[in-house]
């Protein structure tokens, strides 16, 4: 479980995070949403400490990561998995080698350990026959698929994602969606999701923060996301005519129902 | 405060080891041809012109190849080598950091807790370090081969004159010399843009600046140390 405490950051005196207060919670797919330029990236970073919080606390499982140490915050990080956006894997590397890096790194595995492992978590994410391949070489739904098992082959805690199906089908999405939730149970992990893919959103929304202009705006699960009365969110979620009015039909035809 | 965290003991000595080979491979190893090419011609030309514009009745007839070895043990096989190298290997490794910065890899090896200073740069100055040192001899040898090219070949001075000036009043300490200077132009070639590259931010463009403000600082830095270094060490 991630919590935030009164989360503050601004750059050169412009506030971008607002007072963020919240949990993340084990088990679950936790989605963080928000409009371009809302913040999103940037609480994201500074979860995972690639940016240092102007004021207030993160913590992991009680413990505060933003008071640590450095020492300390390297030990944490090998808790962490983080998938970026653009997958962010090493492109002199193969697509295996790309796999076994963290645990050519970290764990004290032999090297048949460590390939099996790999292998492993290749096929935890559907990936035949692309051991050998070089990230540049694979279509970027499989390079998603790459950068998901190379972040869970330490077994990590808490997993990151940064808009995991930005520049994918919609297919591709729900596949790399449905992976991550089935990851998330399966290993009981935090999973934070930072997304504007309004499939996601309803797909596999167990625990949603809308982020609006830095502060916290709205949370809940997707499902309250239809009834909701908060009018910056249903713009944000319905934002195209044809999903308004969708939602409209909706409520009209629960409404006739009751 | 980048160079502390370059120079932490690896995370990993296997990991490290990998790269450092892998490294020496790509930065040192590739460069043999081109300094091997240079180098020859270089000396070829030296010759030629030392024998066309010092020589004359009043000198001794010595004085050609000695001054071919002077310049080109003194000057030639450590500085201006290492300057053509800041080309090659500067463009390189800020290029290849940079890149590496803005597609997010750099941040993907914090995340997992890895020294990324120390695990990507560490091994490109070790290996850069290791390697100069037969660079330079590499250099020399062939310089004085193309001498020798215009000698056998292009007959511009008999071979025996030339022989006779290359071991005129030779000095080894020159040769340490060089390799100590180029000792120091190794760490400039692969610290300097190595930093350049590590600081990107943005895309494509800054990566391109990165990669010329590599070359063009390392240029100017080893200019200037080579100028407090000639005078320290001779």
């Amino acid at each position: 479980m991630i919590e935030v405490r009164n989360l503050y950051k601004s750059f050169e005196g412009r506030e971008v995070l607002k007072d963020i207060s919240t949990t993340f919670e084990d088990g679950k797919t936790n989605l963080i949403i928000g409009q371009s330029g809302s913040g999103k990236t940037v609480l994201m970073k500074n979860l995972v400490g690639l940016l240092d919080p102007t004021s207030g606390q993160v913590l992991y499982d009680g413990r505060d990561f933003v008071g640590m140490s450095k020492r300390e915050k390297v030990m944490m990080r090998r808790e962490m998995g983080m998938i970026f956006q653009s997958a962010a894997l090493f492109d002199s590397l193969t697509v295996l080698e790309n796999v076994m890096f963290p645990l050519d790194m970290f764990s004290t595995m032999t090297l048949r350990e460590r390939t099996k492992r790999a292998m492993d978590c290749l096929d935890r994410v559907n990936l035949h026959g692309a051991e050998e391949k070089f990230p540049g070489e694979i279509s970027g739904g499989m390079q998603k698929r790459v950068a998901i098992a190379r972040a869970i082959a330490l077994n990590p805690k808490y997993l990151f994602c940064d808009e995991p199906n930005s520049g994918l089908d919609p297919k591709t999405s729900l596949v790399i969606d449905e992976l991550l939730q089935g990851i998330t149970r399966e290993f009981n992990i935090t999973t934070i999701i930072n997304t504007h893919d309004m499939n996601s959103v309803m797909g596999i929304g167990e625990n949603i923060i809308f982020i609006y202009e830095g502060h916290k705006e709205w949370q809940g699960v997707s499902s309250q996301i239809m009834h909701s009365d908060n009018t910056r969110l249903t713009d944000f979620i319905f934002a195209s005519d044809l999903l308004k009015n969708m939602r409209q039909l909706v409520i009209e035809k629960e409404g006739s129902n009751v | 405060m980048l160079m502390g965290r370059v120079f932490s003991v690896p995370e990993r000595m296997r990991m490290f080891f990998k790269s450092y080979v892998k490294e020496m491979a790509q930065l040192g190893v590739n460069s043999i041809g081109i300094v091997l090419l240079i180098s020859f011609f270089i000396g070829a030309v030296i010759c030629i012109q030392m024998k066309l514009n010092i020589q004359s009745p009043w000198m001794p007839r010595w004085v050609s190849g000695y001054t071919t070895r002077e310049i080109l043990l003194l000057e030639f096989s450590s500085s201006i080598m290492c300057l053509i190298l800041a080309g090659k290997v500067g463009s390189n490794i800020a290029s290849e950091l940079g890149t590496m910065r803005v597609t997010q890899q750099i941040d993907a090896l914090e995340i997992m807790g890895v020294n990324s200073a120390s695990y990507l740069i560490l091994p490109k100055i070790m290996g850069m370090l290791t390697i100069m040192p037969f660079l330079v001899i590499f250099s020399s040898a062939t310089g004085i081969l193309g001498a020798y090219a215009t000698a056998y070949i292009g007959h511009v001075l008999t071979p025996d004159d030339l022989t006779l000036g290359l071991q005129h009043s030779f000095k080894p300490w020159f040769m340490w010399m060089s390799i100590i200077k180029s000792q120091f132009f190794a760490f400039i070639i692969s610290s300097v843009p190595a930093f350049c590259g590590y600081t990107v931010e943005g895309g494509s463009v800054n990566v391109g600046k990165a990669s010329t403000d590599a070359v063009v600082t390392s240029s100017v830095l080893i200019l200037f140390s080579d100028v407090f270094l000639t005078q320290l060490l001779s």
